[in-house]
């Protein structure tokens, strides 16, 4: 993995958080006052801070932070966040978001006015009390002793490290005179525990300069009173060094609460044998770098002083690992043991690392997909090609190539649900970016809207969701813009000054319905007819319903908004939404209260490639009828038939009245009405709710059919939904039973054929 | 042998920029999404070194470190915290929590290694 790699991995994972973010700054909208909202809100800005910080993204770093810092006064509850502040965190969001997508593009798309503006109020929010430089003073300052050897290059480039005195006099441009300190460290035995290491500290020290120690043992308790994990010992060190004491104390600057340290420039800057009343020895750095083990002896005969004078110092040093090593020992014990009885187990454990290496989703292109997808298909049509042929050979049906067949069938009906799985997300991205929209145009058109979403999780098939942000993009224009009313005109109706917009996601007969609703004027009919009359689609008496007066919305090149705005575009709105939704394979609708707002529902199709079929018969035609749609099937006996008017029937089911439709009537395979005995009635439900009893000739089985679409290889047939390929090679049409249980309401299969003919 | 670092950091950027920093440094790394993870990946860690971010869902960085330290098998286990925060109070949190040290974000690979070695041996 490379950088750029990961910096993918980045955006990526800001989409996350900017979703995130957006849905947690909702929620706080709404009143959530979890604090795990507000710390998740604070989480997304500060992680894509963090990201953003390491590959060099300023723009973006800067704006995190002064968001991230007003977040913070947030989650301190220092700042309340109510309707004001949240209108400034959300815009700030979209800014974020602007900003990350400039970062990922490479520049533009940013307004960079909106941005200042906005740093300003998120600043003013946390009491206008933010230092300016933060973002740059804040990261470079503080880690500046984390690291002794890489930042210690001067102005010069004079490597201090390898200094000796020795050099010193051929030194080229020695800037600053070495000097001697004096250290005191004694550390505390929280020194210890926190997992820091006075011999490393040690170790630290002496890459500084010219270092010689000694140790302090006095304190040190005969062993069987020692305590193991205790700090004994302390440390007095003379150091020659030309970094100064900055450089000292950043040494200990993970140690310095739990030592005492004492750091003072020593008399002079030679002579330390005559200022230090120790032995001074040089400080071995070998004794730290081989693997330190602890040899009972050793111990001993350094823990009871054993030793030359000289070499004091060197044994106390070792002696003061040998304890931590002790106190890290026994802590460790278990661990060491635990390692060797794994050791069996390594495969399994590196298995186990691997997999926590990845993350648990990968990422795949959909081209590959929708390839396997293809592939799925063809497979499905040969597997019901192979069964029919097996079926048509063996009469018995007891061989084993039937056995086998069956367990194929299976087979493939589970290779296919799968692979529909990959494909299936929810809907909540198209919905997260319709928030935006509205609070855009909110702007735009100085109206107050709430936007409320509802089933953000509804999960359906990428082809769908990606093809379902253009026009609900539209419809939230639409109704923001044109649906509801200005604050003043609301308050004249006795509403609140707030509209609401509600975008609904669920599952409905193997569906997925979108309602968008508003609780604006509603459509105003008298204007839309008017319009209608004006534009030459419809006559000047035309009589028409309250519903086809709606539908009129949905003509090209229809525009009720008095003047043309820059928000709902020229007209050309709602004629490419119904296109785009039909090309889809569903089916929009709207439903309209004068004062009460409307509704927009959308059906739509959970998956564009299969779909689980009634192969049924009908004037000698093979059709397949979606199952989602069928709630039962029935022989109807002549008894349950009851005709009225002139060709309308009923059959009564369990006690209930249900209208009898023809379907070859409709669609014009025959002339004359079958008779309903000699077929079999298909009990539908369709969109609105209404059930209605579809007669076909016969059923000749389930089967699970592949979806080719007739608007890609053909044209839009009315009342058609679809074709596919049967197990025997011949094409088959899908019924649109929608629009067949539409057809049987007296309403004409192509509606717009019918207002033309009106016009 | 290959001295093991555990990380702890819930964004997943930061996470591979940790993977791939500290396996080019010549480390065995193991890694965990929060702090209850973290707490639960010890024992497969074994871990000589911890790195842990402090915002986490879950269980957070200051929570982390109160659990590695009271766990007698890894309580003296060097842990830095890894985190954007260099205000002295966070620092003081972690420390009180029983951190060893801290690597101040942006991430700068040789400010983490030069961390890295400069607690453990």
């Amino acid at each position: 993995m490379d950088m750029n790699e990961i910096k993918e991995i980045f955006f990526q994972e800001c989409e996350e958080q900017l979703a995130e973010l957006e849905s947690g700054l909702l929620k706080l909208n709404d009143g959530d006052r979890d604090p795990e909202t507000v710390n998740a809100v604070f989480r997304a800005v500060h992680s894509i801070k963090g990201g953003a910080g390491a590959f060099g993204l300023d723009d973006l770093v800067s704006f995190a932070h002064v968001f991230e810092t007003t977040l913070d006064c947030v989650r301190s509850n220092r700042l309340e966040p109510n309707q004001d502040v949240l209108k400034v965190m959300l815009r700030s969001a979209d800014v974020l978001a602007d900003l990350t997508n400039a970062a990922r593009d490479g520049g533009g798309g940013v307004d960079e006015a909106r941005s200042r503006q906005l740093i300003k109020e998120l600043e003013a929010l946390a009491n206008g009390e933010l230092p300016q430089t933060a973002t740059e003073s804040a990261p470079k300052s503080a880690p500046a002793g984390v690291a002794p050897p890489a930042p210690a290059v001067n102005e010069e480039g004079f490597q201090p490290v390898a200094f000796s005195f020795d050099d010193f006099d051929t030194g080229d441009e020695p800037t600053i005179e070495p000097s001697t300190y004096e250290i005191v460290f004694k550390p505390k035995s929280d020194l210890y525990s926190k997992g820091n290491d006075a011999t490393l500290l040690l170790r630290d020290l002496s890459r500084l300069g010219e270092m010689s120690i000694h140790c302090d043992m006095d304190t040190l308790p005969p062993l069987d009173r020692m305590n193991p994990e205790d700090a004994y010992f302390s440390w007095k060190i003379s150091l020659k060094t030309d970094q100064g004491e900055e450089a000292i104390r950043s040494v200990f600057e993970f140690a310095e609460w739990d030592c005492e340290l004492d750091v003072a420039l020593a008399g002079g800057t030679v002579g330390m044998e005559e200022d230090l009343p120790m032995q001074p020895v040089p400080f071995d750095l070998s004794i730290l770098e081989e693997e330190p083990q602890a040899p009972a002896g050793e111990q001993d005969r350094a823990a009871t002083g054993e030793g030359t004078p000289r070499n004091a110092a060197v044994a106390a040093a070792q002696t003061a690992s040998n304890v931590l090593q002790m106190a890290q020992s026994t802590a460790r014990v278990s661990p060491e043991n635990a390692r060797n009885s794994q050791s069996a187990s390594a495969a399994q454990a590196a298995a186990q690392q691997a997999a926590s290496a990845a993350t648990p989703t990968i990422r795949v292109d959909l081209d590959r997909v929708d390839r396997l997808i293809n592939l799925v298909g063809e497979l499905v049509i040969n597997q019901a090609m192979l069964s029919q042929s097996v079926i048509e050979n063996d009469t018995n049906g007891t061989s084993s190539i039937n056995m086998g067949l069956e367990e194929l069938q299976q087979l493939t009906r589970e290779i296919q649900d799968s692979v529909m799985a990959i494909r299936a997300q929810p809907v909540k991205p198209v919905f997260q970016r319709m928030s935006r929209i509205v609070r855009e145009i909110a702007d735009m058109t100085g109206k107050s809207v709430r936007l409320i979403t509802e089933g953000e999780n509804t999960e359906v098939d990428k082809t769908v969701i990606d093809k379902l942000a253009e026009p609900l993009t539209h419809m939230i224009r639409n109704a923001v813009d044109h649906g509801l009313e200005t604050p003043e005109k609301r308050v004249a109706a006795g509403k609140s000054p707030e509209g609401t917009v509600r975008l609904t996601a669920k599952h409905r007969s193997g569906r997925i319905v979108i309602e968008l609703a508003d609780d604006g004027a509603g459509i105003n009919r008298e204007k839309v007819r008017q319009k209608a009359i004006d534009n030459d689609l419809i006559a000047a008496d035309a009589n028409l319903s309250d519903e086809e007066v709606d539908n009129l919305i949905f003509h090209a090149g229809f525009s009720t908004a008095d003047k043309i705005s820059d928000i709902s575009g020229r007209g050309v709105g709602m004629d490419v939404v119904k296109r785009s939704i039909q090309a889809l394979g569903g089916r929009i609708n709207i439903s309209s209260k004068p004062r009460q707002g409307s509704i927009f529902t959308m059906s739509l199709p959970l998956t564009l490639a299969v779909l689980d079929g009634m192969v049924v018969t009908v004037a000698n035609q093979t059709l397949v009828v979606p199952l989602t749609a069928i709630v039962e099937t029935l022989q109807p006996e002549a008894s349950a038939i009851h005709s009225f008017g002139s060709s309308q029937r009923l059959i009564s089911i369990r006690d209930s009245f249900c209208p009898l439709v023809d379907v070859g009537r409709i669609l014009n395979f025959r002339g004359a009405q079958a008779n309903p005995v000699e077929g079999v009635a298909l009990l539908v439900e369709s969109e609105g709710g209404g059930q209605r009893a579809l007669m076909v000739d016969a059923i000749q089985g389930q089967r699970q059919v592949v979806i080719k679409s007739l608007e890609a290889n053909y044209t839009h047939v009315p009342g058609i939904a679809a074709a596919t390929i049967l197990g025997d090679g011949r094409v088959a049409l899908i019924l649109d039973v929608d629009a067949i249980v539409a057809a049987s309401r007296g309403q004409s299969l192509k509606p717009e054929m019918s207002l033309a003919a009106a016009g | 042998m290959k001295k093991r670092v555990l990380t702890v950091d819930d964004s997943r950027t930061i996470r591979n920029m940790l993977l791939v920093t500290l396996n080019n440094a010549g480390f065995e790394t193991i890694q965990a999404e929060d702090g209850v993870e973290g707490l639960e990946k010890l024992d497969t860690a074994n871990p000589d070194v911890i790195v842990t971010d402090i915002n986490m869902p879950r269980l957070d960085g200051f929570g982390f470190i109160e659990g590695v330290r009271k766990n007698d098998r890894y309580r003296a286990v060097p842990i830095l915290v890894l985190t954007t925060e260099s205000d002295a109070e966070k620092k003081n949190r972690a420390r009180q929590a029983g951190a060893t040290g801290w690597i101040v974000k942006p991430f700068d690979p040789t400010k983490l290694i030069d961390a890295i070695e400069r607690v453990t041996a």
